[in-house]
């Protein structure tokens, strides 16, 4: 580190930047942090900025497939792209130690009422960055009767990266994005949304329900969908 | 089962074909007692079932529901039979052909589901791909699309709970997916466990059925349809899908294919091979050896290269929508020097890299214990489940639709079909990777051929009109071989530019169904070995 301190005229006088790093370990411990804050061992910043830069800095992404973009996501997570480079690279197994979910495909009305149950079942705060036309409106499949024009009838979507499938690069743009905005404190309201999960007994009686009604428990949990008020 | 009119075809053509049509005495004299008893179907041996059962739209046939039943051959996939069987619309049902083939369960199932025909005898008529609270078989005439629908959650069975033990309490329930890292997307097993091992086991399918059959008969022939090919097997595969539906559409509206155009066809259908071989090869690895480690990194690695060359040719990585019936979208990318020797670079590195590759997967003593002598189809059960593709080749059947109903510029080329005869989880890894080297072997003679075409010579497309309208009420069913299997379609026209009934018949649908054969009495990871043996894509199981 010493050495460092001299300039290259020779005439010892240091930059402020030089100055701020002052003495102290060994140059190999240099970070882009220690640039950034002198080795001075402490920092002023508002507890709540400090907890979004670290959620930000460090985002545990839920593995989860559903169709075609998933083969991109993975391409995403792989070499030459490598997510992790940005802090988002470990995909977790369980939804329980996930804070962002990705939701790569099209959604269709069998699969709904569970996706609902895996993001509910990821610990607060959670995040969602939704991948591809089919989470966005349907995509190609809009007019398929079985599909759900978005992920954003189901569940609360920060972020919303187009494509069909988007490209890595595309991908990355948006997580890092996802990332900018945590770190800002900002994320989707959590509304509710058309399609939730219900008991089927608090469904309104009509007909459907009263065809259904001796298949169907009181207390399962069901998910209606109203084709005709869909997007 | 009734013989009411046999497709024609190549085969068929040799018996009962007469200057005013087919002899339908003939046909019927030489198959007619098979099929008109069905006792007598289980003579018909090597035969496999593709019960493409083609629904009936209002305006085309409002007075009567078809099931056909597409019969092929093993030996000899020329030899094709369409078993039509009409039944009337205000109650349709037929006898199931599940006590034949095996394989009729699945494809009943998907019949009654989405047309909404009865089968008789069938064991477990329940639906297949909607849910079961679903309300109409939506490719029926009178769907009404706009009906609102409800969806339980309750297929989801809590294993803790105790009524979820069987009344042998040395059995136990457990649900694998939909959302798990092992099913390779959204796949359910309902599996029952005895003590380790697995007791019974029933894949339930459909959490992702787009509609892509609907998609279709929605789209006009000629540009509407091809996008979605693409998005059946997902996994970089497109170009071998695209020529699915462009064989079955060029065949049924009698167009040709400049030779230059079959060579860039049969080349980059190759390379989407590759990928996709690399992909399962490298999901194999991440089920069975362990998580994001670097067996998967090094069939990613390949994957990026190829889709690189992909990318310069059709301008996607993924969904390449190259195909257009008659010919390819355009021509070799400029300066084509440069192009073909990327690929001739990737192909001098493909041997190295397969070798390295195949050594880190098969010398790893835990996938070995994982896949030899484990989740073994015999070629019985292949056959009567109409598993084809790897899966039927790692059982040792000798199938492949490239040579055995050749297609593209296939016949001209060098080339060998892979086979193995260990029918275990291995044999069929093994198969991959070797067609792999097959692949490769196919796109040098491609390639060797593409530079020295002469240069007023290449004719991308041939002529087609603007519009497509085949005659009404011509049938056709085609297949090609994709990266999982036999990928058949069967087009019906009504004499507009859409297809009345667009049935696609997936390779994954059917091997699929051999999961149970392979895994009961196995161990739990073994299965999950079994499922990633089988290489499905949810995109094409559900469609």
């Amino acid at each position: 580190m010493s050495s460092d301190h001299n300039t290259a005229d020779g005439t010892g006088i240091e930059s402020t930047q030089e100055a701020r790093m002052g003495e102290g370990a060994d140059s190999r411990f240099n970070s882009t942090l220690r640039e950034a804050f002198g080795s001075t061992p402490f920092i002023l910043t508002k507890f709540d900025q400090f907890m979004n830069w670290v959620r930000g800095s460090s985002m545990f992404m839920l593995q989860f497939g559903i169709a075609c973009c998933s083969i991109e996501m993975m391409h995403t997570y792989a070499v030459k792209h490598d997510l992790d480079r940005f802090g988002a690279g470990v995909p977790r197994a369980s939804p329980r130690q996930a804070d962002v979910i990705i939701v790569p495909g099209t959604i269709v009305s069998k699969f709904a009422p569970r996706m609902k149950r895996v993001y509910d079942q990821m610990p607060e705060p959670k995040f969602v960055v939704s991948m591809g036309s089919c989470t966005i409106s349907g995509g190609p499949f809009q007019e398929g009767y079985n599909v759900i024009k978005g992920a954003e009838e189901v569940i609360p979507v920060d972020i919303h990266v187009p494509g069909c499938p988007p490209r890595p690069e595309a991908l990355i743009y948006g997580v890092a994005k996802l990332q900018e905005r945590i770190a800002n404190g900002e994320s989707a309201p959590v509304t509710v949304k058309p399609y939730e999960l219900e008991e089927f007994g608090d469904l309104e009686q009509d007909e459907l329900v009263a065809k259904l009604a001796d298949e169907i428990g009181e207390d399962d949990l069901v998910m209606r969908y109203n084709w005709v008020d869909s997007p | 089962m009734s013989l009411e009119e046999p497709e024609p075809d190549d085969a068929l053509a040799a018996v009962g074909e007469t200057d005013e049509g087919l002899d339908y005495d003939a046909l019927a004299a030489l198959l007619g007692d098979r099929l008109l008893d069905r006792e007598q179907h289980v003579n018909a041996e090597g035969f496999v079932v593709r019960p493409d059962l083609s629904c009936l739209t209002a305006q085309q046939y409002g007075d009567r529901y078809e099931s056909i039943y597409h019969l092929r051959k093993y030996d000899e996939p020329t030899h094709e039979l369409s078993v039509v069987v009409p039944s009337p619309t205000d109650d349709p049902h037929n006898e199931s052909a599940n006590p034949v083939y095996r394989t009729a369960d699945w494809h009943e199932r998907e019949a009654y589901d989405l047309v909404g025909i009865e089968y008789e005898d069938h064991p477990d008529l329940r639906r297949i791909l909607l849910p079961e609270t679903w309300q109409g078989h939506p490719l029926s005439g009178d769907f009404d699309g706009e009906e609102p629908q409800i969806v339980t959650l309750r297929e989801h069975a809590n294993p803790l709970q105790e009524d979820h033990r069987g009344d042998d309490a040395d059995t136990m329930f457990v649900n694998i997916g939909p959302h798990h890292p092992a099913t390779h997307g959204v796949l359910h097993i309902k599996t029952v466990l005895d003590g380790e091992q697995i007791a019974d086991l029933e894949p339930d399918i459909g959490y992702l059925h787009r509609c892509e059959e609907q998609m279709c008969e929605q789209g006009t022939y000629r540009h509407q349809i091809m996008p979605y090919p693409d998005r059946w097997d997902y996994i970089s595969a497109g170009i071998l899908n695209e020529w699915a539906y462009a064989r079955a559409a060029e065949d049924l509206a009698d167009i040709d294919v400049p030779k230059y155009a079959q060579v860039v066809r049969t080349m980059s259908a190759e390379l989407c091979r590759i990928a996709a071989h690399m992909l399962a090869a490298g999901t194999f690895a991440l089920d069975v050896i362990g998580d994001f480690t670097a067996t998967f990194m090094y069939a990613v690695q390949q994957r990026e290269q190829v889709q690189n060359i992909l990318e310069d040719l059709t301008g996607q990585r993924l969904m390449f929508n190259y195909l257009r019936l008659g010919g390819v979208a355009w021509d070799i990318p400029e300066p084509r020097d440069e192009f073909f020797e990327k690929i001739r670079d990737y192909l001098d590195d493909l041997p190295e890299n397969v070798a390295e590759f195949h050594n880190l997967l098969t010398s790893n003593e835990i996938l070995q214990i994982r896949t030899v002598d484990t989740g073994v189809l015999p070629p019985e059960e292949a056959r009567s489940y109409g598993a084809t593709g790897p899966v039927a080749r790692g059982s040792g059947i000798d199938y492949d639709l490239r040579r055995d109903d050749p297609y593209g510029y296939y016949p001209e080329l060098d080339w060998d079909v892979v086979t193995e005869p260990g029918c275990d989880n291995f044999a069929r890894l093994l198969v991959r990777l070797r067609e792999v080297e097959e692949s490769a072997r196919i796109i040098e003679q491609c390639v060797d051929l593409l530079e020295d075409w002469p240069e007023d010579e290449r004719e991308i497309q041939s002529n087609v009109p603007r519009t497509l309208r085949p005659d009404p009420d011509t049938e056709i069913y085609r297949a090609v071989e994709a990266a999982k299997g036999e990928l058949g379609i069967y087009i019906r026209s009504d004499g507009t530019d859409k297809p009345a009934r667009f049935k696609i018949r997936s390779p994954c649908f059917s091997n699929l169904q051999t999961l149970p054969v392979m895994s009961e009495g196995e161990y739990v990871p073994d299965m999950i070995a079994s499922l990633g043996s089988l290489d499905i894509v949810l995109g094409e199981v559900d469609r």
